[in-house]
């Protein structure tokens, strides 16, 4: 194997949001791909079905992303000759942060949301860092512009921790039109102040009818 | 059935070893995908650093344990920081290996979930027992060291309790393995050890101790900016694990310190109205 040079990551920026709801779920990233202050594409798809009930979003760098979802679109795809079904949402989530440690010393430099519906039709969001620590959660923002998104989902969506004893009811108060439209707005504001959002919203519904997908413009500065 | 333990194996210079992205995706074994994989570029060190940086989802923690007279307690807080945004107050640092042990977290997130679970199952699978807690730290620890300098970042405690009573180990990635009765990891452990040390004794019921490592943590996200979220507190006794209490930090805190009412200089009287 040849030797690579020392660095071999770039920011191709992007951000990923996933919102789970009682039964259904919404997986949404903008289009745009830049590098720096050069837009090198408009119209880059970040999202990937990986199943019938599962949906990857990732940010980061471009390469290491097609790389990754390849590997997992391939992997479910021999789970399903070996199984004969699909694989389920909390399945993929495991293998993600497994095939995410395994490159520990040399990441995947990618930030992913995972969403879809679970073994009893609800919604679910996981969200990871780099290396594969992931977590189960409500909704999730991630990519560059997370810090703007994520207090204001926060606001909105925030429900009792899971950690507390006694456990309180946590499902997302939001209809499925509700969340698609609070999804449309936190990609609007976010493009308003981050240089790496914008262009088009990509956003992919998952719920027990199947998946649809719809784009929303944005703003192109 | 044989455990895969090819993750117990250092496969540092073994390049070969799962450097095509598609290697193990269709051999017939799928278990070579445990070993991990490395860079091939000269400065593996100066790699590391920049990659730390970068992709390590970091937590500034406080979590805590300690033995007493009917078993071992175990609390931490919920809060995983990257530099100074919070990226999440719901993390369970608290890692329930089996029914009878519990691991805590301080370091990378990932660097502990992932050898955590790796802990539990393998020795279970193989001598159809379960692992004693000297057993399962050890063999952490032989895992970490096998990793030394190499970039892991990983404070943890196992407790539990197994044929020889409770159990309370300290690991981390630099090696260390320390038997002990009262242990405090991460950046808010100074601030838990401080509230621990004075209320400590050996003889207390569980709820007195239960009490003892809440308040302790408490104290400790009150202080320390990198710590927060939920307490939780588990309790490991002869018949296994419970988690005791999960509490909201924001409402803890009017629990210790309650709201006084404020003495009123003068009391505000109705002014007769002129109109009437």
């Amino acid at each position: 194997m040849s030797r690579r040079g020392d660095w071999v990551y770039e920011n191709n920026g992007g951000t990923c949001v996933a919102i789970a709801g009682a039964d259904y779920c919404v997986v949404a990233a903008d289009t745009r791909l830049s590098v720096g202050y050069n837009i090198l594409t408009r119209e880059h798809s970040k999202i990937c079905e990986l199943a019938d009930k599962c949906v990857i979003a990732s940010s980061g760098f471009q390469g290491d992303i097609k790389a990754l979802q390849k590997n997992l679109a391939a992997r479910e795809l021999l789970y399903q000759h070996q199984h004969n079904k699909r694989m389920s949402c909390p399945a993929m989530a495991q293998l993600l942060s497994n095939t995410l440690y395994y490159k520990r010393f040399f990441p995947y430099y990618a930030f992913n949301v995972l969403g879809g519906l679970d073994s009893e039709g609800k919604g679910c969001v996981y969200s990871y860092d780099a290396v594969g620590s992931y977590e189960r959660t409500g909704y999730s923002a991630q990519g560059s512009g997370s810090t703007l998104i994520m207090p204001v989902l926060d606001n909105q969506l925030k429900s009792p921790s899971p950690l507390l004893v006694p456990a309180r009811d946590a499902v997302t108060p939001l209809s499925e039109s509700e969340a698609v439209d609070l999804v449309k707005d936190v990609f609007a504001s976010a493009t308003e102040r981050d240089i790496y959002t914008g262009d088009k919203v990509e956003i992919v519904v998952i719920n027990k009818a199947g998946t649809r997908r719809e784009y929303i413009e944005l703003r192109k500065d | 059935m044989i455990p895969n333990l090819s993750a117990l194996e250092n496969h540092f210079g073994a390049a070969a070893a799962g450097s095509d992205d598609f290697a193990g995706l269709f051999s017939a074994d799928a278990a070579d995908q445990l070993a991990l994989e490395f860079p091939t570029c000269n400065d593996f060190d100066g790699f590391q650093k920049a990659t730390k940086e970068m992709v390590n989802n970091k937590k500034g923690t406080t979590t805590l344990s300690f033995i007493f007279d009917k078993g071992v307690i175990v609390a931490a807080d919920s809060r995983a920081s990257m530099g100074g945004y919070i990226s999440s107050q719901t993390v369970r640092k608290i890692i329930e290996i089996n029914p009878y042990m519990l691991g805590t977290m301080a370091g990378g997130a990932a660097d502990c979930q992932f050898w955590h679970r790796n802990l539990g199952r393998l020795h279970e699978l193989a001598n159809k027992r379960r692992i004693s807690i000297a057993g399962s730290s050890k063999t952490l620890a032989n895992i970490l060291y096998s990793y030394r300098g190499m970039g892991l970042s990983i404070g943890t405690m196992i407790a539990g309790f197994d044929e020889t009573g409770p159990g309370l180990y300290y690991v981390d990635s630099e090696g260390a393995r320390l038997k002990g009765s009262r242990f405090s990891v991460g950046s808010g452990s100074l601030y838990a050890y401080g509230i621990l040390d004075e209320g400590y004794k050996f003889n207390m019921s569980v709820e007195e101790a239960a009490e003892l490592a809440r308040r302790a943590i408490y104290h400790a996200t009150f202080r320390d900016g990198a710590s927060g979220g939920c307490v939780s507190v588990y309790y490991v006794g002869p018949d296994g694990w419970k988690k005791l209490s999960g509490d909201d930090v924001g409402e803890l805190h009017y629990h210790y310190y309650p709201v006084q009412a404020a003495p009123v200089e003068q009391e505000m009287a109705e002014a007769p109205s002129a109109s009437t």
